[in-house]
């Protein structure tokens, strides 16, 4: 196990989701919720994956942890595609999830304690007493009191709830945890507080993560790869740094630039996107990005493949008339 | 206006009181919070969740919950009137009319069984002297204002039917249906994704600058405070900490508060994978907080038994720079 070794591959990954009507309920069309993702990530680095509501990002990450099956494309952890039976275990055990909300991720009728031992309960790590031992060592790793075993989570604040799904994420010592929104839902104080957690934790424990958000300093904060997302497409891909000095994809673009900066003095040419993302059941004909802007060149875009663009190492972009200058 | 000349103040609230009863007894939500909105002047309260943001814009409004939620003190003059002393008539005609208000969640502040049309409609028949089928026209002008594809035809459809920008433009048109004087906004875009944020903050802009009314914009995101506002208010635990010009506050944060408040916000510009400054603990239960300094549990300053229980000023330090004067938590 090194560092810089791929941990997770995602190739060519779809999840549709049928369309019903009619009388009998036929599938009558599909929600492209992700329509072909590519991604890699790389032992204890931190990937963000931004993008709009709707663009398809959580489903992505459910399919990940395999709460949804995918249509069709692979997923390989570790080298191994990840299939039923024994591997499946051990995926499961290896790749863990942290929700957006944490009032509605925790069961309120659980103790703390019962709630961060229930994967252990479930994969038999260890007998009750070590059990136990582990839970007080996971509360005390999160920055919780010892007595909060036996308390329940209303108990708690929502910063303190949130360690809580942290807690129960790292139970089973996962390599890599899908963090979808995790900060979303917490106060400015609070969410700086569970952001520095999560990077000492990733230090410590040499985790990797998959981190969703919407909140782009957020993610520029934490992240070492970002991924953007738009329509069930990934349309750009690459170092952090790089992408937010210098974005190849018109939609990248537009995202930096709307992101309000808390710097009065500032005053910056923001680029406005119109409307709103379009339907994943009924997606434009070309671009869809192209056809949001109403582009010049979206008409080229009609009918073409996109191709994914190499610009350097780790670095690329979905081609496309439109959106990316040649 | 006439009192433009002799006053530029629209809405000045003085020693606001708002307490409300609970379970556990009776909980002060708001603790004498000063500040005014001037003529054209886009006001911005900041805070985090429980500060008294919400219950300050519903004070105003006088749509605190009954009977639960109380004004135990203080005024709300709005163009030289007392709101608290209005009648539940008179303060019907100043709502909607007069003030004009956005919710944060257009999908909650929306009727989902009546069509849009119908609901702009509403605002013009209860304060204008026109027909229904003006009014629908006059809602048709409104949606094309707020940018709004199409109004002819949208004006039929219902909230359900349109994305999450679509019905915030719906609230807005809404709200500035009769020329408002003073717009309250109430986090406005946190449902809302970047790219419709900008589109939203930017449509307020130029309606405000339209009709020219005063915005009170009620938000916990600093970037948003930064790009839009002429001053700005911070609230804490049911005070006023600081309030100042947007570009002073954020160049001289001066209660340490304010200043935590700037350095934990992960920024664009900033240095990825440091450790971000906190505030320690978490924002205090409003059952139990002490009468001084509210903030000194979670400053990590040290503070004395006086400071603790003893209420401090909220002083002009500078020209128009306004502090709560805690010796400890105050720096210059």
């Amino acid at each position: 196990m090194t560092a810089g070794e791929k941990i997770l591959e995602i190739e060519d990954l779809r999840v549709h989701f049928p369309v019903r009507g009619g009388i009998f309920r036929r599938a009558v069309g599909a929600c492209k919720a992700v329509d072909g993702v590519t991604l890699c990530l790389k032992r204890g680095q931190t990937l963000g994956l931004v993008g709009e509501s709707g663009c398809g990002k959580s489903t992505l990450a459910k399919s990940v942890v395999k709460l949804i099956e995918p249509t069709s494309g692979t997923i390989r952890f570790g080298n191994k595609e990840v299939i039923a039976g024994e591997a499946e275990t051990n995926f499961r055990k290896s790749v863990q999830m942290v929700f957006q909300d944490p009032a509605e991720s925790l069961n309120s009728r659980m103790t703390v304690g019962t709630i961060i031992g229930e994967p252990l309960d479930i994969h038999q790590v260890g007998d009750p007493k070590e059990r136990r031992h582990r839970v007080l060592q996971l509360l005390e790793q999160v920055g919780l009191p010892e007595n909060a075993i036996k308390r329940y989570p209303f108990e708690f604040s929502g910063g303190q709830r949130q360690r809580i799904g942290i807690a129960r994420a790292l139970a089973l010592n996962p390599e890599l945890i899908v963090l979808d929104e995790p900060v979303s839902a917490l106060d400015v104080s609070v969410q700086s507080q569970v952001l520095n957690l999560l990077m000492d934790l990733q230090a410590e424990l040499g985790l990797t993560y998959l981190l969703i958000a919407h909140d782009l300093a957020v993610v520029k904060h934490v992240s070492d790869m970002i991924a953007v997302m738009y329509l069930g497409k990934v349309v750009e891909m690459g170092p952090m740094q790089e992408i937010y000095e210098n974005p190849a994809h018109a939609y990248t673009k537009a995202l930096i630039s709307a992101v309000p900066v808390p710097d009065p003095t500032l005053k910056r040419d923001r680029i406005l996107i119109p409307g709103d993302v379009p339907s994943p059941i009924n997606p434009p004909k070309g671009c869809a990005f192209g056809s949001r802007m109403n582009s010049p060149k979206y008409e080229q875009s009609i009918g073409r493949e996109l191709k994914v663009k190499q610009l350097s190492e780790g670095r690329w972009v979905l081609d496309c008339p439109c959106c990316v200058d040649p | 206006m006439t009192n433009e000349a002799k006053n530029d103040s629209l809405l000045k609230v003085k020693d606001l009181s708002v307490s409300f009863a609970t379970d556990e007894g009776e909980v002060q939500a708001l603790d004498a919070v000063d500040f005014e909105v001037k003529l054209g002047q886009t006001l911005g309260l900041v805070g985090e969740s429980g500060c008294g943001k919400s219950v300050t814009a519903l004070s105003v409004m006088r749509l605190l919950p009954r009977p639960m939620g109380k004004i135990n003190g203080g005024s709300i003059h709005f163009e030289g009137k007392d709101l608290l002393k209005l009648t539940p008539d008179e303060m019907r005609q100043v709502r909607g009319n007069e003030i004009g208000m956005i919710f944060q969640e257009p999908m909650n502040a929306l009727n989902p069984v009546r069509s849009i049309g119908d609901q702009i409609s509403e605002s013009f028949l209860l304060h204008q002297d026109i027909t229904r089928k003006q009014a629908w026209l006059k809602s048709i002008e409104m949606l094309d204002e707020v940018g709004i594809p199409v109004p002819e035809s949208r004006v039929f459809e219902y909230p359900h039917q349109l994305s999450g920008g679509m019905r915030q433009r719906i609230v807005i048109a809404i709200a500035l249906a009769c020329k408002p004087k003073l717009i309250i906004a109430d986090e406005p875009t946190t449902a809302l994704d970047v790219t419709v944020q900008s589109q939203i903050l930017d449509l307020l802009q130029s309606l405000k600058e339209k009709l020219g009314s005063s915005v009170l914009l009620i938000t916990h995101d600093l970037g948003v405070i930064a790009e839009t506002c002429d001053e700005v208010c911070v609230m804490y635990a049911g005070r006023m900490v600081e309030r100042a010009p947007v570009k002073e506050l954020f160049a001289h944060p001066m209660h340490a508060y304010t200043r935590g408040l700037l350095s934990s916000i992960p920024r664009l510009d900033g240095i990825p994978k440091t450790e971000l400054s906190t505030i320690d603990g978490m924002v205090p239960s409003l059952s139990e907080l002490n009468s001084g300094c509210r903030f000194a549990p979670r400053s990590g300053l040290e503070h004395s038994k006086e400071q603790i229980e003893k209420r401090p000023g909220f002083i002009e330090i500078n020209p128009e720079h306004w502090v709560e004067a805690c010796p400890v938590c105050l720096s210059i």
